[in-house]
Formats: C-alpha cells, structure tokens, sequence
C-alpha cells in the first residue's frame, strides 16, 4: 500500500492506506480521531466536515491521494481545551440534541466566520446549508454563530 | 411535603449492588464543568444503592439508567435525583447505567416516557438516600432524627453539620428507611433550573460517545449486503473480487432471521469483514450477488390503491368508536365537508447510520451500541444464539439520533450472528444507503374526514383511516372526541411485507396534520374563526362530555389560549398569514401558531410559536430544545418526506434523493410552558404532531392553497 504524508492538527504524520482511502476513514479507523463524524459517505451531510487550509471540506469525499501537504485541521484541534469561540457559542446556547452532527456544524461555522465578519442571516444559510442536523438544532445553531461572530473568530 | 413508602423489599434498585466501572469506553461526564472543580479528590467511594455512590469528598455518582438519543435524560433523570438527595449539581458525576433489567426500570428510551414513568422513582432514589445521611448523622449526634434538616450536601442540626461525604462511610449497611418525605415542588432547586447536557464538553470537542466511535482490542469491521428490495432473498454470490480488496479479511454469509418462516423469505445476508470501516465498504461494493422473489413485491401505486379502497371499508372490524347519529346529523346539516389526506413511508435517517458491536465467546456475550431498547434486544440476541440471557452483557453508548428506529435490534441481530459466526469482536456499520435501504418505515397511511355544521357548530364528524401495519390508524378517544355529539371513528389495516414501525410519535405524525388541516378547512367553510371552533369543542367535551375520552380538554384549552396569545393569533402582523393546530400526544399538550409570509411568490415560514403543558419541566432550556427540535423536524419532512417504493425496492437511498430540512428552511421557533405542578410528561415527540398542520394552514391563508399530500412540495409548494 502507498504511504502519504498528512498534517493534521499541527502534527505531521505518515499513514500507509490505498489512494483513494476517503480522508474520514484515515482519521478514524487508522489515527483513531472519533471526533470527525460519518453520515452520508457522500458530502451531503457534513457530519465529516475538517479545515483544508482553512476551508470547509467533507472528509468523506477527500481521497487520501488528493491531499498532499494541505494542512487538515480536525474538531480535535479546533483548539485544545474547547475554548475555541465557536465551542464556547455552541455550549452557552446549548445547542445539541442528539450532538452527532455538531463537530461537522462547528467546523463549517468556523471556517466560515474566520472568512467572514459579521456575517447575515443570508450568509450563515449559505455556508451552513451543507450540515443536516437531523434534531432540528438549527435555530440554536444560527444563535451560537452570531454569538461567535460578536467575539470574532480567527483560524 | 408528601411521605412516601419506599417499599424497599420489592425495589431491588434502594439497595446498594456494585456500580458498573470498567468495561465502559464510555466514561462518566461531570455534570459541571471539570475544570471549575477545584477541590480534593475522591480517595473512596461509597455505593448506596444501584444509582447512587457517594465519595469521602462528598462528590456523588448518579448512573443514568435510560438510553441517550438526544432526548437529553442523561442530564434530566440524574437532575431528578440530585434534587431530592438535597445537593449541589456542582458535586454530581453522571455515568451511563449498563442494561440490568434486575435492578434498573424500564431502561427504554421510546414514547416520550423516560421522565414520566421514571419520575416517581427517581424521587424516591433520592428522597432514601438523603434520609440514610439524616439517620446516619442522627445516630453520630445522638439525636432525634426528626429534627434534623439537609442543604447542599449537609446534614445540618442547628449550627453543627456532617457532609453526606463524612456520612457516606458510615451509611452504608444502615437500614434502608421505610418511609421517606419528598419534597414540594414549590421548593426544587436543581428541577426548573437549566442544567448542561452532561455530555456537552465531550461533544463540542469530538471525545468517543457513540457507537460509531465504539471500539475493542481486536475488533474487526462487518459491511452487510441485504436484499435489495423487500419480497427477494439471496440466490447466489460471487465474492473473488471482494476478497483482493486490501484489508478485507473474509466474507461469509450468515443466518440472523429468529424464526424458520422468515429464513424462508428474507434468507441468509454476506458479510465482508475487514479491518477496518472503509475496506468492509469496498468489499461490499465488490460482490456480485444474485437475488430471487420470496414474495410480493409492493409498490407505492398498490399501496395508494388499497388505501384507497380501505377508505370506504365500514364493517364491525373498522369500528372504532360511534356516538350518536352519524347519518342524521349530515341529514339535518346547514353544510358538509369532506377531505382525504395522505402521507408517504418515511426513513428515520438519524444522523449516526445504524452500528453495533457484538463480542460472541463460548461462554458469554458483550454487545455494545446505540439502542433505545437494550432489554429487548438482549433478549432476542439470547433466542437467536440460544444463550441465557444472563450470560449477555449489553452496553449502551450515546446515540446520534433514535426517532424509533434504534427501538428495532436488528443491527445487534446481525453483530451477534457475525460474531458468532467468525469468534471475533465484530462492529456492524451500516452505510448511509444500508440504513435508508433496510429501514423500519414510517408507514404510508391516508385519513378522510367527514364533517356537518349547523348553526356555527360541528354537529357530526366521521374519520376513517387506512393504514399499513399500523394497526388502529386513529386516536378514537382523543380529541375531538366528546365534544361532538354524532361521531364515528373508524379505521382499516392493511398488510405488507415491507418492515415498518415506530417512527417519531407514531400514528400521530401525519394523522394530527391531516385532523389540524381539516379543522382550519372547516372553520373557514363554518366563517368561524379557527381557534374558536376548538375551543368550542373543548368546552363542550369539558362541561358535558359526550361518551368517554382519553384527554382532558381544560389542558388543551390552557395550552391554545396560551398560543394564540403568544402567537398574536387574533392581531396578526402586516403581510403574515397565521395557521394555528394543536394535539395532545405521549400526555402532553401543544398548541402552535405559525407565520406564513410570501416571498416572490412563495410561502415562507417565519416563526413557530408553541405552547405546551407537558407538567413540571425538569431542565428548561433542553426542554425548550427538543420543542423547537420538533417543530423544525415535524415541517421538514411535511415539506419535504417523500419515499416510495417500486417492486419492493426503496427508491432513495441517500441524501441526494431523500431531501432533509436544512438551515434556510428552519423557522425561529418561540416556546412557552403552562407553569404547572403536575407531575411531568413526554416531550422529545409531542411537539412535532401539530407543526405540519399549523404550517398547512398558514400556507393555506397566505397562497389561498390547501395542501392534503406530504410531502407539500409534491402539490408545488415551494419554500422561500
């Protein structure tokens, strides 16, 4: 089997997997990150939703070969602790149910609000429009990223 | 105060039986923040009873003993006890009991009944335990038990105070207290004050909760091919390409049907295992399998036919209930209406596909995963590898969603067939295709109404229903039952080898959005206003009920005044079109108003205003949750749930063909609670019942367009 060389969160790492291995299945099968959740397997969902380079991608849909030296930033390393601006919205609006979806709503909300500001309704419809949330958190969700926006959020 | 007896001999759950440790990747969840807890830590702990441990620093272990499907017991069931043991949330540790049906009641998580038939128990947990401390301490000073009072975790007697830490040591072997006081509810601290989810510093940073993320030293991974169509069964396979697929390790079939007549017609299903997830997904891709009839094969045209023709069935077996003169009062009447509504199957598609694990030695068993009913399920694992259920552990994990679909145990079926089968530990993973493919379906049903009117006033009503597998399709006893003199209730079955089943409230999903529909339909037809034309009802099934009903309408009269104010009923704002529907569903009452405004053309739903009377509300802020959840979930898939079925196959298997509601089409959903001292009721369901119809009728104000189908979109109702 080929060997890639990936970084995620900050740590360089080498994994052995065939090339067309989706990101998701790397992180949670060979590193053991649960954090970065399977739903659909084929990028509607966005329960895997990581940062390539900065950017909201789905996971399940990003073969292993297609990465090269992007930086992978996973809801592990959002930030060590949960002190992230985003996960700070997230816990003071209590906003999982079931939670299964948050990592990749949080995650997408993130990437989104480094890129921009103050964001409007409109725009958090269009970036979120990715993430399923099955329980039907997605007025809370909208709350925590206006609550994040009004801290701001960098990468 | 009230003074309960304990009964202690028959409530195995008073007395102390070791706290599961171990075992369990899924660890304990502070109910606080652990970072904010700065104090020494535990050097010994002390078990109680089955719930309760209590630690030298005075730090206790409450076992959650339901399972967690977001429903958010895992907070709200500790938080009952912790009230009544009189001590701080801050101290309190929650772990998830495993399954032990010996100790724990009703480890279920269905039908909205977790903290309603919980609650009496939970209290007393509490309640025994807090008087254990109070003798305990009693017998330290030497003095009268009576006069001695708790706070916070203290014993207290006067100036001089013991914590139930000092305490616990000594506690335990003390008589277990017969007779226990429970608090007035006018005095709860914790109940009716928000509370995290205990599980929320775990799931804004992605730690292992669910079953997906469930693993075991040597655990291997199962990808299972089923039928493609319900009514075929395996005929032959080919699996050489599967096997070159690297990390595949075996593929073999394997026999989960419990009973000979369903191995007749359902057969046996492959299994590709492999090392891990992704291979055992290749594998499966990899077969080749051939497939024969064992049955029908069903289609969506046929069912919608035999419903249909079900409609018009009326013999003793469809009767469910008759009051008055149905035939007289249409006679007699100043007008009639009659609509028929229908509704389609419908997947649960929780977010977390189905999986389990299944670890299958000589002598015993260990299943771990998502399941909202661990019991059953051990008990069917038990028949099918003919074990003593003794002998089979079953773990539960948080789950990424039930809706009902995790009631069902086949997925543990088939991890502990695998397991058996192969002697490893097994995790089944279902794809996304697999869950939606090999589904519990919300079956498709259709409802028709009939109603008379005279002098401003609903004289006559008659409903019959037709459904798959549902059984009784109506509520005859509800609503609006006993508020109308001449009243017919009837209801037709039809059957179907298509594997159908609960699916959030069940029955009453789409039989309260046809009933709320008519209701608004008929109020216009009457020139009465939607609301009064219910409260008409109400006041007549309260002051003089016609026959015997199964509700009490001063509750659903609270709850509709309460939203029509709330919701601006009679004062709508400029260019909103208001629907208005209510339903009493699993004990609770919710009354909703919804905001319709159009934009280029369409219908947009702005706001959802509900009102509810679902008892005292333990934990406020999860609560107001699972309202707003309800409501967003129960417009979704009126919107937009649509699936059908063509020779026995489902015809969406993904999210690109079955559409769920997304951010832009979720309404702000604003939620009051009648204030009440009731004991309390269901509330991860009763919410969604009256939101499609709410939603029907406010389209129906703002296009001047009724809609009698789900999925809406079907009759060209598009969403702004």
């Amino acid at each position: 089997m080929p060997s890639y060389n990936i970084k995620v969160n900050g740590k360089s790492l080498s994994v052995e997997a065939e090339a067309n291995t989706p990101l998701l299945w790397i992180l949670r099968d060979e590193l053991k990150m649960k954090g970065t959740k399977f739903g659909c397997g084929i990028g509607q969902c966005g329960a895997c939703t990581v940062h390539l380079n900065g950017n909201a991608a789905r996971s399940c849909s990003l073969p292993i070969s297609s990465i090269s030296n992007a930086d992978i930033v996973t809801i592990e390393g959002l930030s060590e602790d949960g002190s992230h601006p985003v996960q700070v919205a997230w816990m003071e609006e209590n906003v999982p149910q079931c939670g299964y979806c948050q990592a990749g709503q949080m995650m997408s909300a993130s990437a989104f609000l480094s890129k921009v500001e103050n964001p409007s309704e409109e725009d958090v419809h269009q970036w979120m429009s990715g993430n399923i949330c099955r329980c039907g958190t997605y007025p809370r969700i909208k709350k925590a990223i206006f609550r994040a926006a009004k801290k701001g959020v960098t990468e | 105060m009230t003074i309960v007896k304990t009964q202690v001999n028959r409530r195995s759950f008073l007395k102390a039986s070791a706290l599961a440790g171990g075992g369990l990747m899924i660890g304990f969840s502070w109910a606080c923040n652990p970072m904010e807890a700065e104090r020494a830590a535990p050097k010994e702990w002390f078990d109680m009873n089955a719930f309760l441990s209590i630690a030298d620093n005075g730090q206790v272990t409450i076992m959650s003993p339901n399972p967690e499907i977001g429903q958010n017991v895992k907070t709200s069931m500790p938080m009952i006890i912790a009230e009544e043991l009189d001590i701080a949330w801050e101290d309190v540790i929650v772990k998830q009991a495993p399954l032990n049906s010996t100790t724990f009641q009703r480890q279920v998580a269905g039908g909205s009944q977790s903290i309603r038939q919980g609650w009496a128990s939970l209290r007393m947990v509490g309640a025994t335990t807090r008087q254990l401390m109070i003798n305990t301490a009693a017998k330290e000073w030497g003095v009268d038990a009576a006069g001695l009072t708790t706070e916070n975790g203290f014993v207290m007697n006067g100036r001089k105070k013991l914590s139930y830490g000092e305490l616990a040591s000594k506690a335990v072997g003390e008589t277990i207290p017969e007779e226990v006081p429970l608090k007035d509810p006018k005095t709860f601290k914790i109940i009716g004050k928000s509370k995290t989810n205990v599980d929320m510093d775990d799931i804004v940073t992605g730690k292992p909760l669910f079953g997906v993320d469930y693993t075991a030293d040597g655990m291997v991974y199962a990808a299972v091919m089923r039928p493609p169509a319900f009514g075929t069964k395996l005929k032959s396979f080919d699996d050489s390409e599967a096997r070159k697929v690297n990390g595949v390790l075996d593929v073999i079939t394997f026999d989960d049907n419990e009973r000979p007549d369903q191995r007749e017609i359902r057969g046996e299903k492959i299994a590709v295992i492999a090392t891990n997830t992704w291979a055992a997904f290749k594998g499966k891709k990899a077969l080749q399998a051939e497939w024969e009839r064992s049955s029908r094969l069903e289609s969506t045209t046929n069912h919608d036919r035999e419903l249909n023709r079900l409609l018009n069935v009326s013999n003793s077996e469809s009767l469910k209930r008759s009051d008055g003169d149905i035939k007289k009062a249409f006679a007699q009447a100043d007008g009639t209406l009659e609509r028929t509504y229908e509704a389609p199957f419908l997947p649960h598609n929780t977010l977390e596909p189905m999986n389990f694990f299944a670890n299958v030695t000589e002598d015993k068993v260990l299943l771990a995963g998502p399941t909202q009913t661990p019991d059953w399920t051990q008990g069917r694992v038990a028949g099918l590898l003919k074990r003593e259920r003794s002998t089979i552990t079953c773990e539960m994990t948080r789950m990424g969603g039930g809706f009902g679909r995790r009631l069902y145990g086949d997925f543990a079926l088939e991890a502990a067939a695998i397991s058996d089968k192969i002697r490893k530990p097994v995790k089944v993973q279902f794809s996304r295709e697999d869950d939606m493919m090999a589904g519990t379906y919300r079956p498709a049903s259709k409802y028709k109404f009939r109603a008379a009117y005279k002098d401003g006033k609903i004289t006559g009503y008659h409903l019959t229903g037709a459904g798959i597998q549902m059984g009784n399709a109506t509520r005859e006893n509800w609503f609006p039952a006993g508020g109308i003199e001449n009243y017919k209730v009837e209801s037709n079955n039809l059957n179907s080898n298509i594997t159908t089943g609960a699916w959030r409230a069940p029955i009453t999903n789409f039989l309260a959005i046809a009933e709320q529909s008519f209701f608004d339909e008929l109020s216009k037809e009457m020139n009465v206003d939607a609301v009064q034309v219910r409260l008409d009802i109400l006041e007549r099934a309260k002051s003089n009920p016609v026959g015997s009903i199964d509700y009490e309408p001063e509750k659903m009269i609270g709850v509709i005044k309460l939203a029509a104010e709330k919701g601006n009923w009679s004062n709508p704002e400029a260019g909103v079109s208001k629907g208005f529907s209510c339903y009493y569903s699993h004990n609770t009452y919710v009354a909703e108003v919804a905001d319709v405004t159009t934009e280029n053309g369409q219908p947009k739903i702005t706001k959802m205003t509900a009102a509810v009377d679902c008892g005292i509300v333990i934990n406020p802020e999860a609560a107001i949750n699972q309202i707003q959840g309800g409501v967003v979930d129960g417009i979704g898939h009126a919107m937009y749930g649509d699936f059908a079925f063509v020779d026995g196959a489902p015809q969406a298997a993904n999210f690109d063909k079955f559409r769920l509601i997304r951010t832009k089409e979720a309404p702000k959903v604003d939620v009051h609670f009648v204030e009440s001292l009731n004991d309390p009721t269901g509330l991860g369901e009763p919410s969604l019942p009256p939101a499609g119809g709410a939603l029907a009728n406010a389209i129906a104000g703002a296009t001047g367009r009724r809609v009698y189908k789900i999925p809406f979109t079907k009759q060209d109702i598009a969403m702004g």
